[in-house]
């Protein structure tokens, strides 16, 4: 089947698997997954031309509950399995996603570099700043002053900043979007999958059992009020002085993706192999 | 002729039933994914009460594909590709849910997607141009008021518990 004819066959529907989705209610993860699907529709992918790619956390669990190729890989490693994958199958559309603990504390040195390799992949990381699934121990982007049993007296430390990262590092698209506007973080995620090289999408998506004040974002954000720049230094400008709720593409860059040339190996594996018989 | 956001046209008959059909069929989806959190929840009278909505739901769903009469509306709905980018106007809010929510809050999120619902097929009225599409919207725009009433009805069988509905006796760690 073309790709046009699939465009007018897929619904999101079509892109769900049977699994039940298991997060807590009202959680923003669900309405991640709802724009995942909504975006692959959207693009009219096949689905079996999709890979979703995830490393440990609470967000880590989408690609169970698409029907799309999945891997779910090790804690923060996700960006080397989705790098390995897309050099050499290139063909492929690759999705990860991740947290904010998978993502930049225990994957933090993996984004940066897929960051400046700028592989054509899509990294969306959905935000609650928080360690969900471990019971609520402070993350990376954890406010200094979240006092809990578990960080008494709070962190003290300043919250890791990842879109000036990523631009820094090189990202060639950074985005923000908000869990509870699935529609329009559906819209950036179809951007992101077409940009050309390293997309970043961080997606705001609290999490209603450890964070309840998270609750609360939807009464703080708002549309970026001016458009994406191409230029990093405005870029840099605006992502470090807004208020962090700030929704919209932000950047979008044109540096050229890379892509290693793939061919047949040049070294025939069974000689390789011999020297680690025993 | 009719085109509120993230909805398709709806020039003929045919349209107008499947995006009925899809707007009760999206909302017990909704019903059923809200009753399967609250099984994992532990929150058995949720669980309950969900599955009676989407019960409710279906119900309307088979009845609207029965006034279609001859036309297949899954089908029709599936090439609309109904609420492909847009929300279904019944469907509760995800992000709504509470693990210890309450029958109030259930039908308080049921009581909003009905009112979207009543409010999109006024909306269909007011657009349409053909009498016969305008004549079937009519009647669905009374089909949902009675579906508001009911669930306003039905709210006033649960009041609205106190503030402190949602503290957990055995909190999550984090927030003791």
């Amino acid at each position: 089947m073309s790709t046009v004819d699939m465009r007018l066959a897929c619904k999101p529907a079509d892109y769900r698997s049977d699994v039940k989705a298991i997060w807590c209610p009202g959680c923003g993860d669900y309405h991640v997954l709802m724009s995942f699907t909504r975006a692959f529709a959207e693009l009219g992918l096949p689905p079996e031309d999709i890979v979703v790619v995830s490393g440990i956390g609470c967000s880590s669990r989408i690609p169970a509950y698409t029907n799309c190729y999945g891997f779910h890989g090790v804690h923060g490693r996700s960006l080397a399995l989705a790098a390995g994958l897309k050099v050499t199958r290139p063909e492929l559309t690759v999705v990860v996603a991740s947290g904010d603990g998978d993502g930049y504390s225990i994957g933090g040195n993996h984004f940066l570099h897929a960051c400046r390799r700028n592989i054509d992949m899509t990294y969306v990381v959905m935000d609650n700043r928080v360690y969900g699934m471990t019971k609520g121990q402070p993350s990376p982007t954890t406010e200094p002053e979240f006092d809990t049993a578990l960080s008494p007296g709070g962190t003290g430390l300043r919250p890791f900043h990842p879109l000036v990262i990523a631009l820094a590092s090189g990202a060639n698209f950074i985005a923000r979007c908000f869990s509870g506007e699935p529609n329009e973080t559906a819209s950036v995620l179809v951007e992101a999958i077409r940009h050309p090289g390293f997309s970043f999408v961080e997606i705001l998506s609290p999490c209603v059992t450890f964070r309840p004040d998270e609750r609360a974002w939807k009464n703080l954000v708002h549309p970026a009020p001016v458009a994406a720049t191409s230029d990093p230094a405005k870029a840099a400008r605006r992502i470090m002085t807004d208020d962090g709720f700030n929704i919209g593409i932000l950047y979008r860059g044109d540096r050229r993706p890379f892509q290693p040339a793939v061919g047949p190996p040049s070294v025939d594996m069974s000689e390789l192999e011999k020297d680690f018989e025993l | 002729m009719t085109k509120a956001p993230g909805t398709p046209k709806i020039s003929s008959l045919a349209d107008l039933f499947a995006v009925a059909y899809q707007i009760e069929a999206d909302a017990v989806d909704r019903y059923d994914l809200l009753a399967d959190q609250m099984e994992t929840h532990n929150n058995p009278e949720l669980v309950s009460l969900f599955r009676d909505l989407a019960r409710a739901e279906g119900i309307h769903r088979d009845e609207i594909r029965r006034l279609a009469g001859d036309i297949d509306v899954v089908a029709h709905a599936r090439r609309l590709a109904a609420w492909g980018t847009g929300e279904s106007p019944e469907q509760a809010d995800l992000s709504g849910a509470h693990y210890m929510m309450t029958p109030w809050h259930a039908l308080k999120l049921a009581l909003a997607g009905e009112e979207r619902a009543l409010a999109f097929f006024v909306s269909v009225v007011g657009a349409a141009k053909d009498p016969a599409i305008k004549r079937m919207a009519e009647e669905f725009v009374e089909e949902e008021a009675e579906h508001v009433n009911l669930v306003q009805r039905l709210l006033r069988r649960y009041p609205e518990p106190p503030a402190s509905w949602p503290n957990d006796p055995d909190p999550p760690v984090a927030l003791e």
